[in-house]
This record gives structure tokens, C-alpha cells and sequence, in this order.
């Protein structure tokens, strides 16, 4: 499993950010990064605004 | 930028700002990094504040002022209306405010009180010595710096990763999040009060906001809890919104984001680290507002490390002062409104339209929210009765 994030849908919020608790993701000027420490727990996509996350 | 400074401030934003003029004025050595190339932009707010709150930390200014309002519409989920006023020393309550600028304005104030300040600045760890914080490590277009400070200050928002890497877990439940998205449109006519639509159907576990922003032009944007994400999404819920409700509405502008609501947390300061405002997520539970509250405690947090460097101590010693500080002002807020965000969650919409039919009768015309609610329990005690130790 692993964390698509959609680039063309995010709006650059940072709301996956803070919930993230693996702290994995990092949002930098208009996109997120993922590291290898995601669990694919799915808070993120879960919270999204846009729906921009989807764990797969 | 230089080697070492006295203070970093990561984030410039409300909380950060406040907190670097704080300190630069008092002559420490700041320095001020914001990670985006623009201060304020991408807005991630609904850009609503008291009057009387804001004021107490910089003058009114027409430039990022967009509109005033007279004071908040409630509007219970079968559209019953209860007005009130947020501030009833004044007949005109709060401004919506153009964040882009007014971001910008208070780093400006930091910048001219003596901070140094860089955007496109990025922390990206932290640095230790002799196992206490001891300044960042930054990334400045492409390269890696290392920077030392005698204290670090996040002040990064929602997003935080300063306390994270300080020891200091600031991850947010589903539950302790609000999901928001929110337009800028133009074309209608907003009023003069900032409406707030409750229930169910609208914003689950959140509300649904209209602010003027003068010139036929209002913010118009939903928040819904986390927890209750996923299914339905704060954009979707908004977009139905206003194809229902508003169809002459032309979106000019959007905005996404997140509010923490999870009420004061366990620690904001660590050796050589503090954290103010979203970082310290010290936003309201219940309105969602966190500006004031982030100037607030940056100018609390500013002053600390003012005596911190009199004395020579970084350490949590020093640096409870702010803590303490913080909790028996803000933090108190805080957990008053989380107790009723708590309640309020739970409420089915019939219940909701209870609570507004019970202030028929009575003026609450000229009452802050606080009044408001010690006479919704006065009249339904039975539904509201676990907020009894909040009017002891
Ligand atoms: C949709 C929405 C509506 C809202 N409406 C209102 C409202 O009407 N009224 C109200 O009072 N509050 C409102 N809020 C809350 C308010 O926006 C925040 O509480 C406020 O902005 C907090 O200020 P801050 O300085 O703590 O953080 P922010 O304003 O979020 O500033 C943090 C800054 O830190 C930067 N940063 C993050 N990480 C790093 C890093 N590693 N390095 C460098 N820089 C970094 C970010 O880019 C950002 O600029 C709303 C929030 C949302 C999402």
C-alpha cells in the first residue's frame, strides 16, 4: 500500500500535514512530499478538503 | 542572513511575527523564516477578528482591512436567526480582514523593529547541543544551512514540524481538525453581520460561514470535523452549497485548509523551544478563530525570551513562564470552548432548533457568545447540563 497524492487536485493546505502521526508528509511551497516512515494509515486522505489523498 | 542569532522564528505568520518584533524591539538578534515566497499567500483563512482583540497589538489599518461587521448571525438549522454582538463595547464588532496584506504588514513591523527576515526559507530539522535545541537547519533555494540560535520558536501552523522534532507530538486526531474549504465570491450581498449556518445538513461537526468582504464580495466557506470526513468533503458540501443557495455567485477566489480544534495540548516548550499559535494549536475549538490568539501568545512567548536572555537561560525553566502564561489566559478559552464544541457535536439538528426557539422573547442583541451561552443552559439545563461547570 502507499499515499498518492493527486498534485493537480491538493490545494496546498497543509492539513495532512498536522495529522500525519508519523510525521511523514511535508508540505513545501505547492506540493506534498511523502517519506518512507507513512504507515498508509489513510488520517490524511480521511481529512483532506479536497480529497486529494487516497491511500492504494 | 548570518551564522547565529539569538532567536529563529520559523513561520511568518500571526504567531511568528508578533512573537520576532517582540523580541527585536527589545534589541535580541531574530531572525525570521518563512517557507513560501510570499508572506500571507496562499490565505488559508476566513479572515474574521475582534475588534478590541486585535487592537491590542497594531492599529487599524485600511489597507488590509476589508470589511467591518456589527457583530455574528447565528442561523439554526430550520433557519430560526439569534444575533448577537462579539464585542458590546462597540456598535461595529470585527473586521474581515485581507490576510495577504495584513501578513504581510506584521512582518513588516518585525522587519522594521530589527528582525531579519527571509521567505523561501524552509526548516528542515532541527540543531542540538549538548542535547538541547540549538538553532535549524534550513533550506534556502536549493542549498542547506545550518543556523544556531540560542532559542527556536515554531510558530509553523497547522503543519508544524518544530515541536514534532523538539520531542513534542503535535500530530491531530481526526476528531481535533477542522477541514475547511471556503470561496471568495462575488456578486451577492452579504450583510453587515457574519452568518454562521449550524447543523448537520450544512457542516457536519462545523458550520458554514459568510463574512462581507465589502464590495458585494464575502467569504463564504464550510468547516467540518475530521472525524466526521471522508464520505462527504468540506469542497463538496461547499460547491453544493452554493449551486443550492447562492446561484448568481461568481467564485473569485479558494481556499483549503485546516483549523486545529483539540483545545490546549499537553506542552509548548521544551529546552531552547517554544511553540505559538496553530503550531501550539491554540486556535478556538469552538469559532475556529486563532489569530488573536496567535498574536496573543507570540507576544507572550516574545517577552520570555526576552528574560531569557537577561538571564542567560533557555532552558524550560526560563521558559515555563510562557507556558504558565499562556494557559491561564488563552488556554482557558480554550478549554471552555472545547467543552462546548464537545456538546455541540453531539446535538441533532432538532435539538439545535430547540436551543434557538428557547431565546425567543429574549434580547441577546448586544451579548458575546459567552452570555449567550450561560443563558441557552439557564433555559435548557437538561441538554446543555455537562457545560454546568463552565458558569460555576
Ligand atoms: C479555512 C480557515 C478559516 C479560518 N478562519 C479564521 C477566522 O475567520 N478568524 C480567525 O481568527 N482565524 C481563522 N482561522 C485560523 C487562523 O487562520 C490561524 O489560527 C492563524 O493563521 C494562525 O496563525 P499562525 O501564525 O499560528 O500560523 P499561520 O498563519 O498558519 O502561519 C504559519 C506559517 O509558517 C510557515 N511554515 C510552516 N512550516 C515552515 C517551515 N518548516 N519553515 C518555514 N516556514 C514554515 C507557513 O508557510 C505559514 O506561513 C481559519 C483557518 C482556516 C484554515
Amino acid at each position: 500500500m502507499s499515499l498518492n497524492v493527486n498534485r493537480y487536485k491538493c490545494g496546498y493546505c497543509g492539513a495532512c500535514v498536522g495529522v500525519c502521526p508519523a510525521g511523514a508528509l511535508e508540505l513545501i511551497e505547492t506540493w506534498v512530499e511523502v517519506d518512507n516512515t507513512c504507515t498508509s494509515c489513510g488520517i490524511c486522505a480521511k481529512i483532506c478538503p479536497v480529497g486529494a489523498l487516497e491511500v492504494k | 542572513m548570518r551564522d547565529r542569532y539569538d532567536v529563529i522564528v520559523v513561520g511568518a505568520g500571526p504567531a511568528g511575527s508578533i512573537t520576532a518584533k517582540t523580541c527585536a524591539e527589545a534589541g535580541l538578534d531574530v531572525l525570521l523564516i518563512e517557507k513560501r515566497q510570499e508572506i500571507g499567500d496562499p490565505v488559508r483563512c476566513a479572515e474574521g477578528v475582534g475588534k478590541d482583540a486585535l487592537k491590542k497589538h497594531i492599529e487599524p489599518d485600511n489597507r488590509w482591512i476589508a470589511a467591518e461587521v456589527k457583530g455574528s448571525l447565528l442561523i439554526a438549522p430550520d433557519g430560526t436567526e439569534i444575533k448577537i454582538s462579539e464585542d458590546t463595547s462597540s456598535m461595529k464588532a470585527g473586521y474581515v480582514l485581507e490576510r495577504k496584506v495584513f501578513d504581510r504588514a506584521l512582518a513588516q513591523m518585525a522587519a522594521m523593529a530589527g528582525a531579519e527576515v527571509m521567505v523561501k526559507t524552509r526548516a528542515t530539522g532541527l540543531l542540538r547541543s549538548n542535547g538541547r535545541v540549538a538553532g535549524i537547519e534550513a533550506m534556502y533555494l536549493g542549498e542547506t544551512y545550518n543556523i544556531k540560535a540560542d532559542i527556536v520558536i515554531g510558530a509553523d501552523g497547522i503543519e508544524s514540524k518544530i515541536g514534532r522534532w523538539g520531542g513534542i507530538d503535535t500530530s491531530l486526531k481526526p476528531a481535533d481538525i477542522e477541514t475547511c474549504a471556503q470561496f471568495l465570491v462575488s456578486n451577492i450581498d452579504p450583510g453587515e453581520y457574519s452568518t454562521f449556518y449550524l447543523g448537520n445538513n450544512y457542516a457536519p461537526g462545523g458550520y458554514l460561514w459568510i463574512f462581507p468582504k465589502g464590495g458585494h464580495m464575502a467569504n463564504v466557506g464550510i468547516g467540518i470535523l475530521g472525524s466526521k470526513s471522508g464520505d462527504v468533503r468540506a469542497i463538496s458540501l461547499l460547491q453544493r452549497y452554493i449551486h443550492n443557495n447562492m446561484p448568481q455567485a461568481k467564485i473569485v477566489e479558494m481556499v483549503v485548509g485546516g483549523v486545529p480544534v483539540s483545545g490546549p495540548i499537553e506542552q509548548t516548550v521544551t529546552d531552547g523551544l517554544m511553540l505559538v499559535g496553530d503550531a501550539a494549536r491554540q486556535s478556538d475549538p469552538l469559532t475556529g478563530g486563532g489569530i488573536t490568539n496567535a498574536m496573543d501568545a507570540g507576544k507572550m512567548a516574545g517577552e520570555v525570551c526576552i528574560k531569557a536572555k537577561e538571564i542567560g537561560d533557555y532552558s524550560v525553566n526560563t521558559l515555563k513562564e510562557y507556558e504558565d502564561k499562556w494557559r491561564a489566559t488563552i488556554g482557558k478559552e480554550l478549554g471552555k470552548s472545547l467543552q462546548v464544541k464537545n456538546l455541540l457535536i453531539k446535538l441533532t439538528d432538532e435539538q439545535l432548533n430547540k436551543l434557538a426557539y428557547s431565546l425567543k422573547g429574549v434580547d441577546v442583541s448586544n451579548m458575546a457568545l459567552p452570555s449567550l451561552l450561560f443563558i441557552l443552559f439557564k433555559k435548557n439545563p437538561k441538554m446543555l447540563w455537562e457545560l454546568r461547570t463552565l458558569f460555576k
